[in-house]
């Protein structure tokens, strides 16, 4: 290779595909045993993405193009599409992808930026912390949520979208 | 990449500052900003658990002008990151991926820029039409 090419032998800059064998070890992280994780994370975020092509796109037609736009999301407006199984479905697919995906990505800008060992445990015990908390929070809220909230005296509430009139009643 | 110095065509790196690393860097830059909103839009998705009222009048916010235009920024990089990650997905799977991917970067980018014309029209027309002033 570099026999070849003279204007090539600089010294090691980091700059050389990985498997040329001269990565700058400040860059090498990982053991070789982490090669099959590696190899599903890569998978995994193309899959996802191109899942999330689709799940993003209809998530914004149906929010932000149609009907009233913006200023139809209320709380009836939530409502209304939780009460239909497969927009809660949609949801939580949506909910759990993009935040594997995110997570996964962000850590390799961790792995690619943070060059101590005590940085990039630090960086991703708060991402992966972080995830967590948002993954569970938003499951368990697509799932608890209950629409046709009423007061003591059994009274729907005044937020309550309409279709709670004929289940209450 | 191996750096080489200028050759006679004038082509310089073959990465550095051409468009394979400035669409990578644009691909970065919106993925940990769809990040951060992401965790932001969860946790204010969240408050439907709270009451009602907590709900609308945190959403209400995504309602004021400058969140408008916010919004068209933040689908703006949401549309660039998904149309160049499925330019990412053909050149590692499609056969001719690595001999396109430059002309599939300019595909992006004009469907990006279609995409975000129609939505930003869109979007300031419904805002403009219920717009009660502040
Ligand atoms: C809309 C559909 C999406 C597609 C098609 C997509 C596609 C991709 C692809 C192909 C990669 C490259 C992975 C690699 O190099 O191994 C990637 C990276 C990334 N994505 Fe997405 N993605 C999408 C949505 C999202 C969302 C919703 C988020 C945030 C929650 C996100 C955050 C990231 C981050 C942080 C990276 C890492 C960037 C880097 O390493 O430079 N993506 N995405």
């Amino acid at each position: 290779m570099t026999a070849t090419n003279s204007e090539a032998t600089l010294p090691s800059q980091g700059t050389e595909a990985p498997r040329s064998g001269r990565v700058d070890p400040k860059y090498l992280r990982s053991n070789p045993s982490k090669g099959a994780f590696e190899m599903w994370a890569w998978l995994f975020m193309r899959v996802s993405g191109a899942a999330l092509v689709i799940l993003i796109f209809v998530h914004l037609w149906t929010n932000l193009m149609v009907g009233d736009g913006i200023y139809q999301i209320d709380f009836a407006f939530v409502a209304g599409k939780w009460a239909n199984p497969v927009w809660q479905f949609w949801d939580l697919t949506m909910l759990w992808l993009a935040m594997l995906h995110g997570a996964n990505g962000m850590r390799t800008i961790i792995n690619d930026y943070a060059e101590k060992d005590s940085t990039r445990l630090a960086l991703k015990s708060i991402l992966y912390l972080a995830s967590t908390v948002i993954i569970i929070l938003g499951t368990l809220v697509i799932f608890t949520f209950e629409p046709c909230l009423v007061d003591e005296a059994g009274n729907l509430l005044e937020y309550a979208p309409s279709f709670c009139e004929t289940a209450v009643n | 990449m191996t750096q080489t110095k200028s050759t006679p065509g004038g082509r310089g790196t073959l990465y550095k500052g051409r468009e394979g690393m400035w669409s990578w860097v644009g691909h970065r830059i919106t993925g940990v900003g769809i990040f951060f909103f992401l965790l932001v839009h969860v946790l204010d998705t969240s408050l439907v658990r709270v009451s009602p009222e907590a709900y609308n009048a945190v959403i209400g916010a995504y309602k004021h002008p400058i969140m408008i235009l916010g919004e068209i920024g933040l689908v703006g990089a949401i549309v660039f990151h998904a149309f160049n990650g499925l330019r990412i997905i053909l050149v590692d799977f499609w056969k001719q991926g690595t001999r396109y991917h430059r002309q599939m970067l300019w595909a992006v980018l004009t469907l990006w820029l279609v995409t975000m014309v129609a939505f930003s029209v869109r979007h300031l027309m419904i805002f403009f039409e219920g717009w009660e002033g502040f």
